[in-house]
């Protein structure tokens, strides 16, 4: 009698069941979709955004909240600087930083899209497009350390002491005579350090990333995994010398070239442009500005990991303009 | 050795760290289990046509990529993205949502073919005996008890071993959004090796006594029958 009954009363709820579940993947699924295209008319948001129940403390948009978020650089945070620096900022200003530490290259397109309120950065060439096309309201010279390039203690290309484009000029040369002597590691991940380096390169007049070279490889990953995977292989990259001294226990990489002034590993904090972003936190970037650029910080950058490495990490800057660092 | 694990122990931070793991993890079990369990039924007992397109979807979703998951729920949480106005990309929220979409389909699909290797004449049977659905259903599950179990602990594992997307919509914000195996890339990263090899231990460690519970549970249930 009751079979069929039996399976109406089954599809019925089970059917609305599995629809409304593969409805929930399907959406799922599709607000992927519209992501795709970021930077789509950032005009089109100056719209204020609407009131979500979600927001923190009840606000609409991140403008005046209590929430910060810095797009950085792996260095800041693989030297362990931002553990120490972020809780300090925070209780001095009351705001909650949420850090994503990324390439320079990931962190300003961070800004570009609007999904970070503060960017604090290395890559001069590509902040100064990112300020000239309006992206980023104010800048600020933080502090600065500097690239080093580094090497198995044999030195089998003989760098050691030449002046930084010799020296890779030297490496190329000697890599394409025989690529078992010469192993170039580049991060070739839009990084500051990987910037630094490809300007480098172009310098020497060598093009090892598009002749696809035997005797270089690209790592794609971060500063201290690039460094143990080089000294793994007994090969050659260069570094900031923060990330290099944090690691330094752990590798079998001496310092073979360093103190060219072309070298220099310069930092900015950039505030997001709340111009083309409504929804950024501008009081609170501008606030992180003032406080790195502050004396009493400043004299802490420069007093950070003397105890631990004997020499310091980063060397303050605030005072200083672009020009007295060398840069145009 | 025996003084560095020492100090590892009394850091408040990987305690911290720990329980953030525990918590994202378990809410998204426990999230993806409330949709598995009751989905991958359906799917095991119910016929109409393009079932096995959706058993093969759901079958595909046990092989998504967390870093990929984390992509997809990074682009819809940042402040671009549509969801943006809801501010839960850097948040443990953002983190419980992606691994929600990585557990619930290997809930499902375990649950599907844990259900429909049961003797498809026992469904009818307790239906000819005079049970409701939902009385069905319930004893179908505590028939299929076992590998239901087994759904939960693979479930679970996938997540709290899962690095990629707790990295990307999570971003790693100390104090806020690191866990356990995000911690262990930072201290790889830093070249503080033993640490991140003693934050692993951990890790195993607990996944170790969750499953030993779990396998109690399971294989207690296992003598009765």
């Amino acid at each position: 009698m009751t079979i069929n009954t039996r399976n109406l009363v089954w599809n019925k709820p089970g059917f609305w069941l599995g629809f409304s579940l593969t409805l929930i993947l399907a959406v799922a699924l599709a607000a992927c979709a519209p992501a795709a295209t970021p930077t789509a008319a950032p005009a089109a948001t100056t719209a204020p955004a609407a009131a979500s129940a979600a927001a923190p403390s009840g606000q609409s948009n991140n403008a005046g909240s209590n929430n910060l978020i810095l797009a950085t650089t792996t260095s800041t945070q693989d030297s362990g600087l931002l553990d120490v620096l972020i809780p300090m900022f925070e209780k001095s200003s009351g705001l909650t930083v949420k850090t994503v530490a990324v390439g320079s290259g990931a962190a300003i397109t961070m800004g570009q899209q609007g999904n970070a309120d503060v960017l604090l950065v290395h890559s001069p060439a590509a902040e100064k497009q990112f300020m000239t096309d309006g992206w980023g309201k104010d800048r600020a010279l933080i502090m600065h350390n500097d690239f080093i390039i580094v090497g198995p203690t044999a030195d089998p290309a003989k760098i050691k002491g030449l002046a930084v484009v010799d020296a890779f000029k030297v490496l190329a040369a000697t890599g394409a005579a025989d690529a078992t002597k010469v192993q170039f590691f580049g991060r070739n991940d839009k990084s500051g350090t990987s910037v630094m380096e490809l300007s480098l390169w172009k310098k020497a007049a060598v093009d090892p990333v598009g002749a696809k070279a035997a005797w270089y490889a690209s790592t794609g990953q971060g500063m201290g995994q690039t460094l143990t995977l080089t000294s793994q292989k007994a090969g050659y990259t260069i570094t900031d010398r923060a990330t290099y001294l944090a690691n330094k226990d752990k590798l079998q990489l001496d310092i073979l070239v360093q103190g060219d002034k072309s070298l220099l590993n310069v930092y900015h904090v950039i505030t997001v442009n709340s111009d083309k972003w409504p929804k950024v936190n501008y009081t609170g970037a501008m606030t992180f500005l003032k406080y790195m650029t502050d004396p009493t910080t400043q004299d802490f950058l420069s007093k950070f990991g003397v105890d631990k490495y004997g020499q310091p990490l980063f060397f303050p800057d605030s005072t200083k303009t672009d020009a007295d660092l060398g840069l145009n | 050795m025996l003084s560095f694990i020492q100090s590892l122990m009394n850091d408040p931070e990987v305690w911290d760290v720990t329980l953030l793991s525990l918590k994202v993890s378990g809410i998204a079990t426990l999230i993806s289990v409330l949709i598995g369990l009751p989905f991958g039924t359906f799917l095991a007992l119910s016929k109409f046509s393009g079932r096995s397109v959706v058993l093969t979807i759901v079958n595909t979703g046990m092989a998504l990529p967390p870093v990929v998951v984390g992509l997809a729920v990074a682009m819809t949480l940042w402040r671009s993205g549509p969801l943006g106005d809801f501010n839960l990309i850097y948040t443990p929220a953002a983190i419980v949502i992606a691994q929600t979409i990585i557990a619930a389909p290997v809930v499902t699909g375990l649950t599907a073919a844990a259900l429909q290797q049961l003797d498809t004449r026992l469904q009818l049977q307790l239906l000819g005996l005079g049970a409701s659905i939902p009385q069905m259903i319930l004893s179908l599950w505590w028939q299929a008890r076992l590998p239901l179990l087994a759904a939960l602990m693979a479930g679970f594992g996938s997540v709290i071993s899962e690095v990629g997307a707790s990295m990307m919509v999570g971003g790693n914000i100390q104090g806020q959004t690191r866990v356990l195996t995000t911690a262990i890339v930072l201290e790889t990263n830093r070249g503080e090796f033993e640490r991140a090899m003693l934050l692993g231990a951990l890790l195993l460690m607990i996944t170790l006594l969750i499953n030993y519970a779990l396998t109690k549970i399971q294989q207690g249930g296992a003598r009765q029958r």
